[in-house]
């Protein structure tokens, strides 16, 4: 039984991440190519960091509908 | 009735009992509950007191015989031992060894427990091949285990404080007692539907074996491994090991563990992030600079090229015609304004000025023509007498016939 797990955005961001600065760091690539890279890095860092500054924690409840749904609440 | 010559020893009576005994009250079982219990951390032996509410009776249980227990005796719990009665001669104290000790009362749970776990070994449900990776980034994270519980507040902390970016979705359900295996397959079920959370932490504080019991149920089993989100349990304490935490993708000793390996420090991962940063920032640093030097070698090479050569050369070429064009212009031109100055004094040599000079001067009418005879103007006409430096007007009054 495989069960392949889907990745979120955040995680997406990191791999990609992680790649660009593996083909950067290979010295294979044209100035343009990495310079492209570079540019996508800096963005995603970007993202990354802003979404890990955001930093209130948020917990809400999941809850099961009677028609075999859910809905989620906020508390606190 | 005996002598004082059959006067024991301390040592001998002793001996005497714990042989007595020993034949006497041997392969016994006894139950009762388990105090003052210790379990001797170099010898591995184990020492406690079996009580009820009128007495007690010491106990041991060697290492040999307590290596494999499936659970760890403690005080209060309920136990029947199987057994033989003996005597430490030492201290003239009446004691139990023990050589099988099983919980009270739970005898048939821990069959179930045995019987459930080697089912599942056996369908392979325990197998590390179907361990799902735990997601080392997660952005929510799930919780299933009672709202109201310490081992929420707990799991609400831990997170918290190490990853307060993470959202958390709590699905609070009974954690024991009726119902409660079913609201957890229902809780589990609920966070695949939903699917927002990477990871699910499932869990509850520590308890009775029986408190525990929903975590051994096979429903809750099965549906932990269905679950397509990754399971963490986390379930009463330490030393409780419950099917769910056999099946789970990780198990950690207890429901704030579980909150430790579900999320990644925020500190490092903003480490990480700023890491990377510096090491792309210098990639391109270094080749940009890289680029530069090419461009100046190229650049130096270029104009070492022909092309600029030649054009430098034909230039001063040029330049070097013009110099020889204008020089000789000039000797041509000195040489010519010598020749007039030569021509001009001939010239004036050959001219009318020399005889002017010498007092003669030379009549011109008003046409301009020279006056060769007299005939050649009227009588008062006038007309002009160039001299030697200067000259006048003069008027015919007569002819001159005879000179």
């Amino acid at each position: 039984m495989s069960k392949e797990r889907e990745k979120n955005d955040f995680e997406r961001s990191i791999d990609r991440l992680e790649k660009l600065v593996d083909n950067m760091e290979s010295g294979e690539a044209s100035l343009e190519q990495n310079l492209s890279w570079f540019e996508e890095g800096m963005d995603l860092i970007r993202l990354c960091q802003s979404h890990l500054t955001d930093a209130e924690q948020r917990v809400q409840r999941l809850i099961k509908k009677n028609d075999h749904g859910f809905e989620i609440q906020e508390i606190e | 009735m005996s002598h004082y010559q059959d006067c024991l020893t301390v040592s001998k009576l002793n001996t005497r009992i714990r042989n007595l005994l020993e034949s006497k009250i041997s392969d016994i079982w006894v139950k009762g509950e388990i105090s003052n219990f210790h379990h001797h951390p170099s010898s591995g032996h184990m020492y406690f007191t079996l009580k009820d509410g009128g007495s007690e009776i010491r106990c041991t249980m060697f290492r040999m015989n307590n290596l494999h227990l499936k659970f760890i005796p403690n005080d209060g719990m309920e136990v029947r031992l199987f057994g033989m009665v003996t005597v430490y001669e030492k201290r003239g104290q009446v004691q139990l060894k023990v050589g099988v000790m099983e919980p009270l009362g739970l005898g048939d749970l821990f069959k179930s427990f045995e019987a459930l776990k080697q089912t599942l070994e056996k369908e392979g449900l325990f197998d590390a091949k179907h361990k799902k990776e735990i997601p080392p980034y997660p952005k929510n994270v799930g919780v299933l285990t009672s709202g109201s519980g310490a081992a929420f507040k707990d799991v609400l902390n831990v997170l918290n404080r190490r990853a307060s970016h993470i959202g958390v979705l709590l699905c609070s359900v009974k954690v024991q007692g009726e119902g409660s295996s079913e609201e957890v397959v229902e809780g589990i079920e609920l966070f695949n539907q939903e699917k927002s959370v990477d990871v699910i932490i499932i869990g509850r504080g520590g308890g009775s074996i029986e408190d525990l019991w929903t975590f051994n149920e096979e429903v809750v089993a099965r549906s932990i491994f269905n679950s397509n989100i990754p399971i963490i349990s986390g379930v009463g304490h330490e030393t409780d090991f419950t099917i769910a935490d056999f099946v789970s993708d990780l198990r950690a000793p207890t429901p704030s563990a579980a909150a430790e390996l579900a999320v990644p420090l925020r500190e490092d991962l903003i480490l990480g992030l700023t890491n990377e940063k510096t090491k792309i920032l210098r990639i391109i640093q270094n080749q940009m600079e890289q680029r530069w030097l090419f461009f100046d070698q190229i650049e130096k090479r270029v104009s070492n090229q022909r092309p600029l050569r030649k054009i430098e050369m034909q230039k001063r070429a040029v330049s070097q015609i013009h110099q020889r064009l204008s020089l000789a212009v000039d000797a041509k031109k000195s040489f010519f304004s010598e020749q007039l100055n030569h021509l001009s004094k001939q010239l004036s040599n050959l001219g009318p000025n020399q005889v002017l000079e010498r007092g003669y001067a030379i009549p011109i009418d008003q046409k301009g023509r020279v006056i060769r005879n007299s005939e050649q103007i009227a009588l008062g006409e006038s007309f002009r007498l160039n001299m030697a430096k200067d000259g006048l007007i003069a008027k015919k009054t007569s002819d001159i016939k005879d000179n």
